[in-house]
């Protein structure tokens, strides 16, 4: 679907965006042309990723019936084509905004969270308008939507009212007039269409994602990806990035410092690519200012120290026969394309599994209008053992400075049946 | 001692951060394991031999894989976000790539059954209504351009792995799907016997895809343009 947007639209978009940016907070939708209104909404549903979870993998454009397995059962994301009897072709644009803020659909039911409505919540009236305008711009598809499939009790809707009162507030982005219009601009996207914190704040047992530990973090339920903090410099806190290695993260999908994979490729795939620099660039200033709200505890080792310095011996012998090619004797990459693992956060988190599973399946970065041709990973499941991968990967989290603890044979081989697609 | 330390700072110096080969070869990397630098295959049964097989096949594998309608979790996975041009880019590396082929394989099922799979491969079965497989992939199993692959420095346990998929419609390919056809005729003897003896064929003298039109393929075929 990505490749159907031209790279006109994309300037043209970009362009108009540049001007928008600072006019984005005043209210109402001033009268626009509808063609222009509608780019601008196809702009903001690429910022909301609407596509990724609307279009389901083999399915026609925005007709739902992507399956999202979740821990409570599976989800069936909805067609929100204008088609009126199986799409959202009867809706208004009222009742799209009140979707959108409130979590409810027109006929008054309870949205179930998976739709980040806590997030969409921050959109603003005017591109919530701009959003259905778009919408209802794309061939309709007539395709009911799937039932879901969910476990007892939380197939009962009546929860979500609880779920509601714990985790969601109603109400959308308020600028913080001590900031800069990048900044909020940034936050807003950040927060709002974004919706960065349904993976990167930890999901608790009920699903919920608490306010306090924004942004720290967590394991995301059924793929088995950590989610690094956005806080803390030791995880993906980017205190120490600058805003270009930030900017180039998002929107080019490799940078200077390292590269996005699992869940995050996806990501920058769908939509942070078609964002305009002034809008990553905008994100990366937020971003870098969340930094840095507390340091998280040392990673602890799960291995005995003879073990530890076993597993350093052969993980060393192997990385410097199989890794170093690429990543360097010392850790330092040939950025962008080889990412270096010395001072690489991602490497050194509590949570191993992101290096395990890197190791194990290795990867491609998204191919960008930015990076239309990667370096990929090899992936290493069928050449190296369960002790040969927790070797190496202690070795990487340990060698060069680095800080993160020794890794099991055990944790290698679990994470070998992790799901990948 | 002072050999040591130097050997060291030559070896240092070589690893000096640098930039990532801007080369094909470089960016396919990540296929290395699997199917060999040059695409020539490895010593894991089930993974092929790419190299030489026609750009346009390559192509439409790498598409389905990534979108899906061909499953195979690792190859969807690391393909799930990469766009059209550089698939392309893959698959024309992989066709233009001439790595040796391996040593052919030592047929392991009865006389009968390698004789079965000679006859199938050159000749079909007529009363079977099945076309040989000489018919569409070429006389020397070659292929043709621009999709039909060639059949030859494959491991029987992918050949048979393929015509099981094949047959039981895990395997697909755009309508009408003429391998679909041919291996729903087949029984397990067709497809044991057809592994052994294709798997079991030297390298051919010109390892090169027929050109587009040299022979015409007696089924319709939606990966193949007239």
């Amino acid at each position: 679907m990505a490749q159907s947007f031209s790279d006109v639209a994309r300037i043209f978009s970009g362009a108009m965006f540049a001007v928008l940016s600072t006019a984005m907070m005043a209210t109402g939708a001033a009268a626009q042309p509808v063609a222009s209104l509608v780019k601008q909404g196809e702009y903001l549903a690429q910022a909301g990723d609407c596509v990724a979870c609307h279009t389901s993998p083999t399915g026609k454009l925005f007709a739902g019936g992507r399956a999202m397995p979740t821990p409570f059962g599976t989800l069936f994301t909805s067609n929100i084509t204008p088609d009126a009897d199986t799409g959202i072709g009867k809706w208004t644009a009222d009742q799209f905004y009140s979707m959108m803020h409130t979590g409810r659909s027109p006929d008054g039911g309870l949205l179930y969270p998976a739709m980040p409505f806590a997030s969409y919540t921050k959109v603003t009236r005017a591109d919530s308008d701009a959003i259905f305008a778009f919408l209802r711009s794309v061939p309709a598809v007539k395709q009911p939507n799937r039932p879901h499939d969910l476990n007892f009790p939380y197939n009962n809707r009546s929860l979500i009212l609880g779920w509601r009162t714990l985790y969601f507030t109603e109400g959308e982005y308020k600028p913080d007039a001590s900031k800069s219009a990048e900044w909020n601009r940034g936050a807003y996207l950040v927060q709002g269409l974004g919706h960065c914190s349904m993976c990167h704040t930890a999901i608790n047992a009920l699903g919920g994602s608490s306010e306090a530990k924004a942004f720290e973090g967590g394991l995301i339920p059924m793929q088995n990806w950590y989610a690094p903090s956005l806080t803390s410099n030791k995880e993906g806190g980017l205190g120490d990035w600058s805003i270009e290695e930030i900017s180039d993260l998002l929107r080019i999908g490799v940078s200077a410092r390292g590269a996005v994979y699992g869940p995050m490729a996806e990501v920058t795939y769908n939509s942070l690519q078609y964002l305009t620099p002034e809008d990553t660039r905008a994100m990366a200033v937020y971003l870098k200012s969340l930094a840095d709200r507390g340091t998280p505890d040392r990673p602890v080792p799960t291995t005995t120290e003879a073990e530890s310095s076993l597993l350093m011996r052969l993980g060393k012998s192997i990385y410097d026969d199989k890794c170093a090619s690429c990543h360097g004797m010392k850790g330092e990459g040939k950025p962008p394309h080889y990412p270096p693992l010395a001072g690489n956060q991602s490497i050194q988190m509590s949570s191993a599994v992101n290096p395990i599973r890197m190791v194990l399946n290795g990867g491609y970065p998204p191919g960008t209008a930015g990076n239309p041709m990667p370096h990929g990973m090899p992936p290493f499941a069928q050449a190296l053992s369960d002790d040969e991968v927790a070797a190496i990967v202690t070795y990487i989290r340990v060698a060069w400075g680095n800080r993160g603890a020794a890794v099991s044979a055990k944790e290698a081989n679990e994470l070998r049946s992790a799901p990948l697609h | 001692m002072l050999a040591f330390v130097v050997a060291q700072a030559a070896a240092a110096r070589a690893q000096e951060p640098g930039q990532a080969p801007d080369t094909m070869a470089a960016r396919v990397l990540a296929c290395a394991p699997c199917h060999g630098a040059a695409g020539e295959g490895t010593s894991s049964d089930y993974f092929p031999r790419l190299s030489g097989k026609p750009a346009g096949y390559l192509y439409n594998q790498l598409l389905a894989f990534r979108d899906g309608r061909r499953k195979y979790a690792p190859m969807n996975y690391l393909l799930e976000f990469l766009p059209d041009p550089f698939l392309k880019a893959m698959a024309d590396y992989y066709a233009a790539e001439r790595p040796p082929f391996p040593k052919p394989a030592i047929p392991v099922v009865s006389k009968a059954l390698l004789a079965r799979g000679e006859a199938l491969a050159l000749h079909g079965d007529p009363e079977r209504a099945l076309p040989a497989c000489a018919a569409c992939h070429g006389p020397t199993f070659t292929g043709m351009e621009p999709a039909i692959p060639g059949l030859l420095g494959l491991r029987p346990n992918y050949i048979s792995a393929q015509l099981g998929a094949w047959r039981y419609g895990t395997r697909t390919a755009a309508a009408p799907d003429c391998m679909q056809i041919v291996a729903g005729h087949l029984t397990e003897d067709d497809v044991k016997g057809l592994a052994a003896w294709l798997s079991s064929r030297p390298a051919p003298s010109n390892p090169a895809p027929a050109a587009h039109g040299t022979h015409a393929p007696p089924l319709p075929c939606g990966s193949q343009p007239n």
